[in-house]
């Protein structure tokens, strides 16, 4: 069995790099990080990797807009070698500002062809929150990050995470997470739903299931003691964020 | 020409930033009326484009189309009575962040016909207000002059800074009479003695000194930079102490010598082993000046210096958790009570915490531990901790060493007037006309550009490409440089310094204080390589010298010696200053208490205190997370709300050790006895990380020293004092000082009274735990569990929480009984190590009542409590006294009934009695003394009081 490569992209300003590394090097996989500048020279190869991964943090200071920088740049750089990616069905991850990112390139929720069509804003608090939020999966999403998945709690770290969309837009979407209560419900208010979020939504995919954006960082639990209430005995290893990167390696690994 | 893009929000999406600024209104005292506010944001840029150039811009780098538009119309003024527009600019100097990544947008587009960009906001109020309130609401929460001011359209230019035409400057010191001398003593800020030892330098080589050397003098021998009160010879009361810090927590940490301290009151930050494989590192810093001015941009550069200490310990540390403490005036202080020129506390407040907050959060750096202290005589000096911990490879936790031919290499920020005339210029009255004055001093740091800067540092020191490094910071280069080439000598080329402007004369280069800068010695082999890992990361990185083996500090600038000063005498050149200390008590009556049989009130207002009450509000603004290596965070329990003791870290993710951090600071029993109060401030840490479940073996203390001023005999023999308890209670715990910093001028002048911070002396702590497992938190877990107090109770109500409220500073402040102390905290980490104790608390601000209260509501279950079970000597045995009083070395535990003979065993020999049980009603129950209920309420009414001050 030939390991699974997932290559991790470095932009001034990313800093969960080194955890979301950790996250899928515990689910058995083989990282590497590069700057976007290394990416787009021509002794990289995409195809040497299977997971493509948009890590955390404050690409460019969120300058101008979170993602917005860094999603410009991926257009004018790398945008012919992240389509034939996408095409050869390379997965794709986008975490938190790796999220903002992909939605401001219009790849979530894609065709990166039409353009941006939904948003990821200001939380209806106004400011940067750091909180514990449980994730339900959507039993129906197309998403192969989040197959099998039930309920998970793992912090949100953001100030813009408020997913907007035109409602026809919303309509269309492929949500692969929501924001819950600890029973799985939804509409369950503020802090459950932390930013504001249309219908809930966490995290989207795309049409095929690859591509997956999601605001939380499951990458910070998995293991017990990251657990906000380990020391009372509540951390349930089906709360553990590990399960994402797990699901990821294990399809690359079942093609 | 000038080109605008306003970018704003589509009709109907909410607007926080306007919606913030309208709250911020209410706050100011304007009576409540119908106002709404919009923000807009204005990007002009310099230079030609093409319509459809400037429209691409816009669309693909400045909107986001879902919920924003935008026009390139210039900016207009266009006021009406009822909607008003007020647009805000930085200030010719201040440089915004965007602009910077703003220009390498553009320049990836490939749009190179941009010269310059600047930022602006557009206000849009709406409601009928006046003219005074406009501009009250325009000087109070729109505008910092200091770094900002208004404009009324597009300018039509940006200014230009004047270009800078070399002259070399002498300083006429050898031909100055008394009033001359004194003049340049303030210019330079040197006291007399010095500048005697200065005179006599130049005279016996027979020339003036430049401006340059001067500079340099000033800032080597600043108090920031020598530390020259605490190395100063001290009488006191009859004793002289040559030396205070080498002879008190110096000394200390020299007899304990534990075999952990790998470098100690050497490097940027004092290091400790961590495993055989890993050393750690601390430092706390203070940026206090800064912060009163530009509370944001002050907070914010206070952490990027305390980072980059860390980043140039040994050859160079990873920051892995940041710490934050605050001392400001209360939030609801009276604006008449509030002196001319003054940041109202709140904004102070909200400032200094986005600040840190941004600045951290960017940097990716968790922000665990802090302390907020409300006090008024910090309104108008503010003190601001910023501490970091950083982790290196163990052998390389030693200061390098540069050898002769190694080049000096500057990476990071550019350099401008940053920092240069800042406090000068704070100081003058602020008029609109002093925005206009020429390029200014005050930085918004740029937390992105130390990010890259640390990235590529860290894979340099990987390589070891490097032979030595440390930070730029207070005094900028001149410090950095002057103090890595003591030992050998250097040579810097000033005109090879990148500037962000032109305009610098060669001594602004050389001092100047600009941000996100560190200073590396490189071999000449390893230069290029080091070079090219700094450009992949996009910082800038330059050679602006050599090290040479003269011992002479030589600078050049085009070809020009500007500075020849040798080593010897810059370094060891300064003359100690000799000090005269005494300290008296103040006499103060014991107030007169008349007894109550209910303390509800007391307790809810107490819990309800601004030192007290929750802190949630800033706490959740940092990010907790990032690095995947909490174990214990500041907030916990059954909502994740409570107040936590120490947090926990687990640095290495294939280990189970970890760290505890931990912090003392105890400012109103330095009222009554400095040496209690540092004493309890020790207690205080070290408690807290025995709560958690550390232990003593081997902890690591910091100092961080704030006065008001160091002039009058009184506040030196108050510093004395403090500095010999740290002495004294570091060696009876055994927990070695590894670092420390002062502050010692901080008082205000106005109407020619003065007024000055209380004492103020800030202990962090380190600890090295083996098994972050075994840790345990504060929040009441289960019911049916028995509740311990553990340590006696006295009668010392000074400078506690109940006599602020009752309006009292008292007389009797909390003491130590270290012996005593040391005992109980090593019985309890053994328990709790055995995992006998379900939850601990220490009792601090407030006393037992209030801490009782916080691991109830935390834990969402209730108590029932008797106080004559309380242990306590007999002038104690006052239900007030129990309640409130801050007698140190106490804790509450939590222990199941199954595991009370083998708790009492390990805990046997000391002060301990179960005082009650936890239940799961929700109501905390205390019987006073009579046995009658003087407090009864319900959990959720004692959280609803801790929590409401700070939901802002």
């Amino acid at each position: 069995m030939s390991a699974v490569k997932v290559i991790l992209l470095r932009a001034p300003g990313t800093n969960r790099e080194e955890e979301t590394a950790a996250a899928f090097e515990q689910a058995g996989a083989v990282t590497q990080l590069a700057t976007i500048n290394q990416m787009a020279r021509a002794s990289f190869r995409f195809t040497d990797y299977q997971i493509l991964v948009f890590p955390g943090g404050f690409a460019y200071g969120d300058d101008l807009g979170a993602g917005m920088v860094l999603a410009s740049e991926l257009s004018l750089k790398l945008k012919s070698e992240i389509i034939p990616f996408i095409e050869r069905g390379g997965l794709v991850l986008g975490i938190c500002n790796g999220f903002q990112t992909l939605v401001k390139a219009g790849i979530l929720p894609g065709p990166m062809s039409k353009g941006q069509t939904v948003t990821l804003t200001n939380n209806n608090s106004g400011r940067f929150e750091c909180r514990w939020v449980y994730l339900t999966a959507n039993p129906m999403s197309k998403c192969v990050f989040t197959q099998g998945i039930e309920t998970i709690y793992v912090p949100i770290a953001h100030g813009e995470g408020k997913l907007v969309a035109p409602p026809d837009e919303i309509e269309k979407l492929d949500v692969a997470l929501y924001y819950t209560d600890e029973h799985g419900q939804r509409q369950a208010g503020y802090p459950y739903n932390p930013n504001g979020s249309l219908n809930d939504i966490a995290g989207i995919t795309d049409e095929s299931g690859h591509i997956f954006g999601l605001m939380p960082h499951p990458e910070d639990h998995i293991i017990a003691t990251h657990h906000p209430r380990w020391t009372r005995n509540e951390a349930a290893p089906s709360s553990l964020g590990s399960v994402i990167y797990q699901n990821a390696v294990n399809w690359v690994r079942n093609l | 020409m000038i080109y605008t893009v306003e970018v704003c929000l589509k009709a109907g999406q909410p607007d926080p930033r306007g919606e913030g600024i309208v709250r911020s209104i209410h706050d100011l005292g304007i009576p409540k009326k119908e106002v709404s506010i919009s923000v807009s944001d204005c990007y002009w840029l310099d230079g030609s484009l093409t319509s459809q150039e400037l429209e691409r811009i816009a669309r693909e780098l400045l909107v986001d189309p879902i919920i924003q538009d935008y026009n390139c119309h210039a900016l207009q003024s266009d006021n009406t009575a009822a909607s008003h527009n007020i647009t805000v600019t930085y200030n010719p100097g201040v440089i915004d962040p965007v602009e910077e990544t703003l220009m390498q947008a553009l320049s990836n587009m490939g749009i190179s016909t941009i010269r310059a960009t600047k930022t602006a906001q557009r206000y849009r109020i709406e409601g009928t207000l006046t003219q005074d309130e406009l501009d009250l609401i325009t000087a109070r929460l729109l505008v910092n002059p200091i770094i900002q001011h208004v404009v009324s359209e597009t300018p039509s230019a940006f200014p230009q800074s004047p270009s800078y035409i070399y002259k070399l400057k002498h300083i006429d010191l050898l031909n100055a009479d008394e009033t001359q001398l004194a003049q340049i003593g303030r210019d330079y800020a040197l006291n007399k003695d010095e500048l005697a030892a200065i005179i006599v330098h130049y005279k016996s080589i027979g020339r003036n000194p430049t401006d340059a050397e001067m500079e340099t003098l000033g800032q080597t021998w600043s108090e920031h930079c020598v530390h020259k009160t605490f190395k100063a010879r001290f009488n006191f009361e009859g004793q002289v102490i040559d030396n205070l810090l080498k002879s008190t927590v110096m000394r200390a940490t020299k007899e304990l010598a534990p075999p952990w301290c790998l470098s100690v009151f050497r490097d940027n930050a004092g290091v400790i082993a961590f495993d055989d494989d890993w050393a750690v590192c601390f430092k706390v810093e203070t940026h206090n000046h800064p912060s009163a001015i530009e509370p944001y941009g002050g907070a914010a550069t206070g952490v990027g210096g305390v980072v980059r200490d860390v980043m140039g310990t040994g050859l160079g540390a990873k920051p892995i958790a940041n710490t934050d403490v605050f001392c400001f005036g209360p939030p609801d202080l009276d604006f008449n009570r509030l002196p001319p020129g003054m940041l109202h506390p709140r904004r102070i407040f909200k400032g200094v915490r986005s600040g840190v907050a941004d600045y951290g959060n960017r940097l990716g750096i968790p922000t665990l531990n802090g302390a907020v202290l409300f006090d008024e005589r910090y309104t108008t000096n503010p003190l601001v901790f910023c501490g970091t911990i950083g982790i290196m490879p163990r052998e390389m936790s030693q200061m390098g060493r540069q050898q002769p031919g190694d080049k000096v290499v500057l990476v990071g920020g550019r350099t401008g007037r940053d920092g240069i005339h800042g406090v000068t210029f704070a100081s003058e009255q602020l008029t609109h006309d002093s925005t206009e004055l020429s390029f200014t001093s005050v930085q918004i740091g740029n937390a992105i550009t130390e990010k890259k800067v640390l990235d590529g540092l860290l894979k340099a020191r990987d390589k070891k490409l490097f032979s030595r490094i440390t930070d730029c910071g207070g005094g900028g280069l001149s410090s950095a440089v002057g103090e890595m080439a003591q030992e050998t000598g250097v040579k810097v080329y000033l005109d090879m310094v990148p500037l962000k402007y032109t305009g610098l004369s060669y001594s602004e280069i050389w001092i100047s204080e600009s941000q996100e800068r560190m200073l590396l010695a490189v071999p000449p082999a390893n230069v290029e390589e080091l070079l090219n890992i700094f450009v992949d990361e996009g910082a800038e990185a330059t050679v602006i010298g050599e090290f040479t083996s003269d011992r002479r500090l030589t600078l050049y600038y085009n070809d020009n010696i500007v500075c020849d000063l040798p080593m010897e005498f810059l370094h060891g050149g300064i003359p100690q200053m000799t000090l005269t200390a005494a300290w008296q008590k103040a006499s103060r009556p014991e107030p007169e208490i008349v007894p109550s049989n209910n303390y509800n009130d007391t307790l809810l207002r107490i819990l309800s205190a601004w030192n007290v009450c929750s802190k949630e509000w800033i706490i959740r603004q940092y990010d907790l997370e990032v690095q995947g290596a909490s174990v214990l965070k500041p907030l916990v329990g059954t909502k994740e709300d409570g107040p936590g003791d120490a947090v926990v870290i687990r640095p290495i993710s294939n280990s189970q050790r970890g760290l505890v951090i931990a912090n003392g600071i105890n400012t109103r029993y330095g009222d009554i006895d400095p040496y209690w109060m540092a004493a309890s401030s020790i207690d205080e840490a070290l408690r807290q990380i025995i709560s958690v479940g550390g232990s003593l073996e081997q902890v690591a203390l910091l100092d961080n020293f704030c006065w008001g001023n160091v002039k009058e005999a009184q506040d030196l023999g108050a510093l004395v004092r403090a500095t010999q308890a740290c002495q004294d209670m570091s060696m009876a715990y055994g927990t070695p000082f590894i670092s420390g910093k002062d502050s010692l001028n901080n008082e205000f002048e106005h109407d020619g009274k003065r007024s000055s911070i209380p004492y103020t002396l800030l202990i962090s702590a380190l600890a090295v735990i083996p098994d972050v497992s075994k840790t345990i938190s504060m929040d009441f877990k289960r019911d049916g569990n028995l509740i311990y107090i553990l340590g006696n109770t006295y009668d010392e109500l000074g400078g506690s929480e109940y006599y602020a409220h009752l309006g009292y500073i008292g007389t009797k402040s909390p003491k130590v009984n270290a012996a005593t102390a040391r005992n109980l905290m090593l019985n309890l980490s053994q328990a709790t190590t055995q995992g006998l104790v379900r939850s601990c608390h220490d009792i601090s601000d407030g006393g037992f009542g209030v801490a009782l209260a916080e691991m109830a509501f935390a834990g969402g279950l209730g108590a029932q409590i008797s106080l004559d079970r309380i242990p306590a000597e007999s002038a104690a045995k006052r239900d007030d006294i129990l309640l409130f009083s801050e007698s140190n070395s106490r804790f509450i535990a939590e222990v199941e009934p199954a595991k009370q003979q083998e708790f009492e065993d390990v805990l046997h020999g000391n002060v301990f009695a179960v005082i009650g049980e936890i239940n799961a009603a929700d109501t905390l129950e205390i019987k006073g003394l009579n046995g009658e209920p003087v407090i009864s309420l319900s959990i959720k009414t004692l959280k609803e009081y801790w929590q409401k001050p700070l939901r802002w």
